[in-house]
């Protein structure tokens, strides 16, 4: 340990001078290599949040129904009964890029991990995939990969992935998204936090052994110190779902058996976070051991087994006397474990190797006091560009059936079947709605209850206004939910975007919480967790700004459950909401004009209120058949999906829209907001616009149920030209296998 | 009826066959550990589904040397009734509790859908509850359920009824497009020549409850409870 400390080497760590004078500082003296590496990762971005906090901090996090917001493992929301949902989003980007089965399928397992290791058993997975176009073959091969990690996990975990987004854009092309979000449930007064309470308590070890996988940036140190005898090993984990199935069987075990006083996986940063974190939060330290850690192949050295990102392992602090206890669980589900030390009063993070102290820090300065910037930001030159859009040089639509035909086609809209029929999506038989709806539902054993959940953002929204594309993400969760029946009762995030260190992708950023913010505290929606992901961008070229949004709502009465499809012929066809010209950022303009440009469509939140306020009133009240909101691709799209998505069966519409004065696309094929679109009986006819009336809602009966074929008429009773017209069956099979073609390219 | 749920490492529907004999059927379930070595007062076995060991090596193949298959073999041999769902087919293949064995889908992906499977056997402890011929929905969720045996095996299965689910249109008919994976024959779910072991493909326990949209699925536990004349 008598290398010195270079300039190179603290480059090489990411760290800049000035954060590597504060570590000299903080120390007393320079660090040695160990502790440069631990320092390292935790001020990394990833970890620190040094460029997003300022900023996250302005977030509504709390409500009546919030147990644990931001700062632990996962969030956790009061859903009555005794029992609580603890849910979290997490992105893996980069590793999907490189490694697409290995980088998703590690990212499932991230996020599972994070839920469990709060004392839930996960229930539900989503995914958002962010892939770029389908007609590269490197694309293809990185959307089967993916699909095939996320599948290859959370299968062999047995938890259903019970819905998600996938939307294709070049712009994704070398820098997809991957983020994956878990809800679990658990009891509400056993919550396990990641905390190292207690002084003299043991600190155990369990799961996998710990290899040279995921060291970042440790190459260069090894190769050094190893006499260049080690070769380079690749960054991204390699994840084993079957021991990660042992691991949450061994940790509800353990739960369940008062013997835990904190538990914590070992996520990015492994060893390093899960002991500075736990400690830090209890204001003590840890003695830490690595002479007993497990470890995979000998001659690892302390910076390798601190920064180790091997996968499925947890820390946890049991009770002191407790130990035999826990090691017995552990070893009953084949686990390697080992107490790898104690828990101390002075607030260090101690780190022994042969009882040799290899590493000394103050915890809470590594997982609290790393930097924070206020990094400058400012919209890009290109912003006006980029909204500001001739409508007059665009030419309205001429064939209205192929425009809806193409749109039905395009990767984006058309059905995801090929994606998620490879994800056990049923598995614990809870799955109420399966995906292909607005919101996935699940039921809550024991209880009356079933919890929706819903992963939505439109990044061409946030590009061309980030404020407004973050709100209109929000409004269109919440709608999403309300459609299925639910209310929402919390939100966890995934904000992928850029560099930061870009003044205009900071701005990005900082426009994006702003809508957010505002756009929660309207709806009174609490953000309990949370991720960011920066640096998503390759060459220079930064993807569009992808806040995902994972939402969650409770549906009190589970046979008050909705899907999207229309039921019966003979139905009214309800559109609740005004249709206005909002063509900007539509997926219609990039699919017929090749036009990312515009202004994204107009969101009044009363409005928005008013609506879902009052599906969620005729779903209660049992007076509808069926309800899907108006997103991508406009009310078309939307009567099409409505047509052709039941489980059973597909059904006909013949629909009249009347025009004001929009164009023809605007009005087939315009996203504007606040709209759903409802079936039910005529025989409720009358209540439903009365309801719809009481809460100032425009509504109009604009068509029925029925037939082999969607029909939309455009204007009042005298026009008798079917604008669009098409088989059920065509549009079914377009929509239907569109992907499956897609993918099956050489 | 005492039912006893095999739980392997690695086993991801013992929770949900729990569920279904105990909160649907009013069973008493005990969850039995693949270490130990007894079954007594056990009436009924399941080995569920999921991916035992890892489905690592060959699915089935680690999990048919799981101490409590020596004591599943000895049940089966003295007539206990014995249910192999999805993995646990897999396993009671592994095992020569049932013949044949699994190879990959023929899409080679994993697949979860409901498919239509025909009761092509009525007459066993399975499927009394059904009426021959009958097509029910249940969910398929494998990567390995392409069922293979050799021409001389399946020719007697044939000639025993042994075959007793095979996949089908909505209609009923058994052909080559109602074929989820590829199986031999449409093969879904296959008996021994006794009559008490029963390995299936499909899920029947993630269809046995009004609130999950369809309950084809509790037929084939409402049969194994008739057979052994419990009254539910």
């Amino acid at each position: 340990m008598s290398l010195v400390i270079t300039k190179e080497l603290i480059a090489q760590h990411n760290l800049t001078d000035d954060e590597f004078k504060k570590i000299v500082e903080i120390l007393g003296r320079e660090p040695n290599l160990t502790e440069l590496g631990m320092f390292s990762v935790m001020w990394s971005e990833h970890c620190s949040y040094k460029s997003s906090r300022v900023h996250l901090k302005k977030l509504p996090t709390t409500g009546p129904r919030v147990i644990q917001g931001p700062g632990e493992n996962a969030g956790v929301v009061d859903i009555g009964d005794g029992l609580c949902v603890v849910f979290k989003m997490e992105s893996h980007n980069h590793p999907s890029f490189i490694e697409p089965y290995q980088g998703a399928a590690t990212g499932v397992g991230g996020i599972l991990r994070d839920v469990f290791t709060m004392g839930a058993r996960p229930i539900a997975l989503l995914d958002s995939l962010r892939f770029g176009g389908l007609d590269t073959a490197k694309n293809r091969h990185i959307v089967k990969g993916v699909v095939a990690g996320i599948a290859g996990y959370g299968n062999c975990m047995g938890v259903p992935t019970v819905g998600g987004e996938v939307v294709f854009n070049d712009i994704y092309s070398l820098n997809p998204l991957v983020n994956a979000f878990c809800l679990g449930v658990a009891q509400k007064d056993k919550i396990f936090l990641g905390t190292a309470a207690g002084v003299g308590n043991p600190v155990i070890y369990f799961g996998s052994k710990t290899g040279r996988d995921g060291i970042h940036g440790a190459t260069m140190a090894s190769d050094s110190f190893d006499d260049q005898s080690e070769k380079k090993r690749p960054t991204v984990q390699v994840g084993d779902p079957f021991q990660e199935k042992l691991l949450l069987e061994a940790c509800l075990e353990l739960m369940a058996g008062n013997l835990l006083v904190g538990i914590q996986d070992m996520g990015a940063a492994g060893l390093t976070s899960s002991s500075c974190e736990m400690a830090s939060r209890a204001g003590n330290g840890i003695d830490l051991d690595l002479t007993h850690v497990p470890r995979r192949e000998p001659g690892m050295t302390p910076y390798e087994l601190m920064l180790s990102e091997s996968q499925e392992r947890m820390l946890m602090v049991a009770k002191a006397g407790k130990e035999e206890e826990c090691i017995r669980i552990c070893k009953k589900w084949d686990l390697d474990v080992a107490v790898v030390g104690k828990v101390t009063g002075d607030g260090i993070l101690r780190v022994f190797d042969q009882d040799k102290v290899v590493a000394e820090i103050p915890a809470k300065s590594l997982a609290d006091d790393g930097p924070r910037y206020e990094r400058p930001f400012s919209p890009p030159g290109y912003q006006d560009m980029l909204t500001n859009l001739n409508y007059d040089a665009l030419s309205d639509v001429k064939d209205a059936n192929a425009a809806l035909l193409a749109l039905l086609e395009s990767p984006t809209i058309a059905s995801k079947r090929w994606v998620y029929e490879q994800y056990d999506h049923m598995v614990r038989t809870n799955t109420m709605v399966r995906p292909g709806s607005d919101a996935a539902v699940v039921r809550i054993k024991g209880t009356n209850k079933a919890v929706a959940m819903t992963v939505d953002c439109n990044s061409r929204y946030c590009l061309l206004n980030p404020y407004e594309g973050a709100r209109l993400a929000v409004a269109e969760a919440a709608r999403n939910l309300a459609c299925s029946g639910a209310e929402p009762i919390g939100l966890t995030d995934c904000l992928n975007f850029g560099n930061p260190e870009r003044p205009d992708i900071m701005w990005q950023f900082v426009m994006a919480i702003e809508g957010m913010k505002d756009a929660c505290e309207h709806f009174k929606i609490p953000i309990v967790s949370g991720n960011v992901s920066f640096y998503n961008e390759t060459n220079g070229l930064s993807i569009y700004p992808t806040p995902m949004l994972g939402m969650v709502g409770l549906i009190e009465s589970a046979d008050k459950t909705m899907t999207q499809w229309f039921r019966d012929d003979g139905d009214d066809i309800i559109l609740l909401g005004a249709t206005r010209e909002d063509l900007g950022g539509s997926e219609y303009l990039k699919v017929q004009h090749s036009r990312e440009q515009g202004s994204p469509p107009y969101l009044n939140l009363e409005t928005e209120q008013a609506v879902q306020t009052c599906v969620l009133q005729l779903i209660r009240t049992g007076l509808i058949q069926s309800a899907h909101d108006c997103s991508d691709g406009g009310v078309a799209v939307a009567l099409a999906e409505c047509c052709m998505s039941g489980p059973d069966q597909t059904r006909g519409a013949v629909v009249r829209l009347t025009p004001g004065r929009q164009r023809t696309d605007s009005m087939l094929f315009g996203e504007s907001q606040s709209r759903i679109i409802v079936s039910a009986k005529p025989a409720q006819r009358q209540t439903v616009l009365a309801q719809a009336q009481q809460l100032g809602v425009p509504a109009a009966v604009v068509g029925a149920v029925g037939g082999a074929s969607l029909v939309i008429y455009l204007g009042d009773e005298r026009s008798t030209t079917k604008t669009i017209d098409l088989p059920v069956a065509t549009i079914a099979d377009r929509w239907g296998f569109s992907l499956e073609r897609r993918l099956s390219q050489e | 009826m005492n039912v006893g749920v095999i739980v392997f490492p690695g086993s991801n529907c013992d929770h949900d066959c729990r569920h279904v004999f105990q909160d649907v059927l009013g069973q008493s379930v005990r969850m039995i550990w693949h270490k130990e070595m007894s079954l007594t007062g056990i009436d009924a076995v399941i080995l569920p589904g999921g991916f035992s060991y890892g489905d690592y090596l060959r699915t089935g193949a680690i999990a048919r040397f799981s101490p409590v298959m020596g004591a599943v073999k000895t049940f089966a041999k003295d007539g206990g009734a014995v249910i192999g769902i999805c993995n646990g087919f897999q396993i009671l293949l592994e095992a020569g509790l049932l013949p044949g064995a699994m190879l990959r889908n023929k899409s080679l992906h994993f697949i979860c859908k409901d498919v239509h499977v025909k009761v092509e056997n009525a007459a066993t402890a399975f499927t009394e509850a059904c009426e021959s011929g009958q097509v029910l929905k249940i969910p398929v969720a494998h990567a390995d359920g392409n069922y293979y045996t050799d021409p001389v095996t399946l020719a007697a299965m044939q000639a025993n009824a042994q075959i007793v689910l095979r996949y089908c249109t909505p209609e009923g008919k058994v052909t080559p497009e109602a074929n989820p994976n590829g199986s031999l024959d449409n093969i879904a779910g296959i008996i021994n020549p006794e009559g008490n072991v029963l390995g299936m493909m499909p899920h029947p326990e993630r269809c046995a409850e009004e609130i999950l949209g369809n309950q084809d699925g509790k037929l084939i536990f409402q049969s194994l409870l008739k057979a052994m004349k419990v009254k539910v």
